[in-house]
């Protein structure tokens, strides 16, 4: 029995990728697999490679937080942040090792959890506080302060659905302000709102770290770790791999990430791939064929792929999504059905041309699947590569049109006048 | 969350045979009612006809049911006493069980997003959808009441065993709703047997015809359909008859296994839907 209050060890989730889409089964597709299933697995054996692949979203997790600490969780996309969150908050179990909690938790992964439109303000707090876990006759004592800090009085009778958004906020937050947990699990809740309330979110958690709670607190956001945490963790690949005062492990980590981003190579090779079929390296080249990571619009670009070894099955199809830098997607492209080019199971090497690229200045990333359309996905590697598109002036007016103002990418257009 | 201060809670993988948490269930017992009240009052104000839609459902049917079989069924001369009342004390407790399961089956599927985004038992939100359905059966209850006095019916003192019907009723309708909210996780496509299934079991349960019509050597493997025996148990209680008392104690048996036999698959894989949901 440590005197820590958060206890990690081992911690480990495995998620199966693949075969069928989660949550999609039907009692006929598993009756199915039921009759099918033992020719399936029989096949399978027969040809290594083949299963569904299965993918760590977490592995060899050990972490100990001491009462009082505020530990930030860093980490690029796909690290396991949420994975974590998750089991920490004991939405999903993990699959291996344990994790010790010595108090009273609150976790939140959002604000506002289980408001419902029609209800009240009042009727709200009510319902979103048992949520979390408060009982009635506290929700009752803190009500007053709730509805003050979120500065909301007037309208506290009026169903939430004719609140503006930041209104909303203000409530959601509020209510969650008003926990008084020993170990509070944070999700990034803080970048809501305007900027006077968000001032006023940021003073409830130096007080939380006053008073000696121990809070775990995952974040994009490196500013905010610098000046809440006292001990920042990072993630990446699902592993810990850097643990140390905010400052240091924050400043390695924009590193990584900037030296990743910015690498002038355009390529990229795959560290910590899920299953033994992978796509393992990618390069994107320009229209001279050397290795880029800048383009212009307009330009013409030849992603190359390579995966590694045999394919469990012929004619399949390789895919990108085309993210962009807030990691939406915003295209996506496939050698079948978009074009009619099934791949052969030897084929180990991958060919796009794309182009011209009608994309604004800005950055962006790939991802690629790899397996038979529509039925079975073998790997897929997330952002896997990142460019950059350095120039976008198609109507050579002698101003760029970037992507942080004027959308991702630009439509040939003509102006007439029409009458 | 509701966890005694300074107590270690840990999580780890699921074992392969999980218990139900009661005392758990008993914290989170204030979230339940909660869920209840919010369950009611949206309904009520996002319906313009709000309460009388409990009294609308059961006498529409009622009437429709009356019409077909009493009139041109010749159902009515099986009954004794008015054949609109026999229907309508039995579509009572059928129509609480077949809305309460048709809403606790579709509750963990509409819950989805709290259930990705905080803890709490899982087995709440079935529950507290058939809870929300007691309103409702209350407010129908006073019609029966209303009826009853128009056709002239006086309640007996049998009367004072209808809230163990009910309790029954409840039962049944946890058991068969806790196993269609798990099962419809897993399987998307169940919600559509079990719309179907609920029109079949209406007919094999006595609503629309005494009990007396099944052969007396069939009577306890009908009795198996725990909706039998409460359904008859019920109808006998208010508006009179004889209590059927091996259907009632057979059925009564069966939804008890039922609801354990519900919770027990339910506690198994509650687990996995956050990650299936």
């Amino acid at each position: 029995m440590s005197s820590d209050a958060i206890d990690i060890h081992g911690l480990g989730k495995r998620y199966a990728i693949g075969a069928t889409p989660i949550g999609r089964a039907t009692l006929g597709e598993s009756l199915t697999n039921w009759v099918a299933g033992p020719w399936r697995r029989f096949r399978d054996l027969a040809r290594p490679g083949g299963r569904a692949a299965q993918f760590w979203a977490l592995k060899d997790v050990t972490l100990k937080v001491a009462v009082g600490e505020v530990v930030g969780i860093i980490g690029p996309n796909g690290a396991g942040k949420s994975t974590l969150l998750k089991i920490l908050s004991r939405i999903t179990a993990p699959t291996e090792g344990y994790v010790d909690l010595n108090g009273r938790v609150s976790s939140l992964l959002e604000v506002g959890t289980g408001f419902h439109p029609d209800l009240t303000g009042r009727e709200n707090i009510f319902l979103n506080g048992a949520i979390l876990g408060m009982f009635r006759a506290e929700i009752v004592r803190k009500l007053d302060a709730i509805v003050a800090f979120a500065e909301l009085e007037q309208f506290i009778d009026t169903p939430v659905k004719h609140y503006s958004s930041g209104m909303y906020v203000r409530l959601a937050f509020s209510v969650a302000a008003h926990l008084e947990p020993e170990i509070l699990i944070i999700d990034e809740v803080l970048s809501v709102g305007d900027l006077h309330f968000r001032n006023k979110c940021l003073g409830r958690m130096q007080d939380l770290r006053s008073e000696g709670r121990t809070v775990l607190f995952v974040s994009h956001d490196l500013t905010s770790v610098r000046q809440l945490c006292s001990r920042a963790v990072m993630l990446q690949h699902g592993r810990i791999v850097d643990d140390g005062p905010p400052g240091e492990v924050t400043r390695r980590y924009e590193r990584l990430y900037h030296d990743a981003e910015g690498n002038s190579s355009g390529a990229a090779d795959r560290l910590h791939p899920p299953h033994s079929y992978h796509l393992r390296r990618v390069e994107l080249r320009n229209a001279r064929g050397d290795i880029a990571s800048q383009f212009d619009a307009g330009e013409v670009m030849e992603i190359h792929l390579w995966s590694s070894g045999r394919a469990p099955e012929n004619s399949y199809t390789v895919e990108f999504k085309l993210l962009n830098s807030d990691d939406e997607v915003i295209s996506f492209g496939a050698a079948n059905p978009v074009q009619a080019t099934y791949y052969a199971a030897d084929a180990q090497h991958f060919v796009c041309r794309l182009g011209p690229l009608p994309l604004t200045e800005g950055s962006y990333a790939f991802s690629f699947t790899v397996g038979v359309w529509n039925k079975e996905r073998w790997d897929f590697w997330q952002r896997a590569v990142r460019f950059t598109i350095g120039r976008c002036d198609p109507f050579g007016t002698g101003h760029g049109i970037s992507n942080v103002n004027d959308g991702d990418f630009v439509i040939p257009q003509e102006w007439l006048t029409g009458n | 969350m509701i966890d005694p201060p300074r107590r270690t809670l840990r999580l780890e993988a699921p074992r392969s045979w999980q218990t139900l948490n009661l005392a758990e269930l008993w914290a989170y017992r204030e979230l339940l009612f909660f869920f209840v009240w919010r369950d009611v009052k949206v309904r009520y104000k996002q319906t313009v006809l709000g309460a009388l839609w409990a009294i609308i459902q059961p006498l529409a049917t009622t009437f429709a049911f009356a019409l077909l079989f009493g009139r041109l069924g010749g159902m009515a001369r099986q009954v004794d006493g008015p054949y609109a009342l026999h229907v309508f004390a039995g579509m009572l407790p059928w129509t609480f069980f077949a809305n309460a399961v048709t809403l606790a089956a579709n509750s963990l599927v509409g819950s989805g997003h709290l259930i990705s985004k905080v803890y709490f038992p899982r087995l709440l939100v079935p529950l507290a959808a058939i809870a929300s359905g007691l309103l409702d059966f209350a407010i129908a209850f006073a019609v029966l009441l209303v009826m009853m006095a128009v056709y002239g019916v006086a309640p007996s003192a049998s009367m004072a065993a209808a809230p163990l019907f009910v309790a029954g009723t409840i039962v049944a309708a946890a058991g068969t709703g806790i196993l269609f909210a798990a099962l419809v996780v897993t399987f998307r496509d169940v919600r559509y047997i079990l719309t179907f299934a609920l029109q079949l079991w209406l007919f094999a349960s006595p609503v629309l015809y005494p009990i007396d019509m099944i052969p007396a050597r069939w009577r306890l493997v009908y009795a198996v359909n725990p909706m039998a025996g409460l359904v008859a148990g019920f109808r006998a209680s208010v508006v009179g008859g004889a209590m059927p008392a091996g259907v009632i104690l057979v059925s009564s048996a069966s939804a008890a296994i039922l609801l354990l036999a519900a919770v027990r698959y339910f506690v198994q894989v509650e687990r996995r839907f956050a990650d299936v949901i």
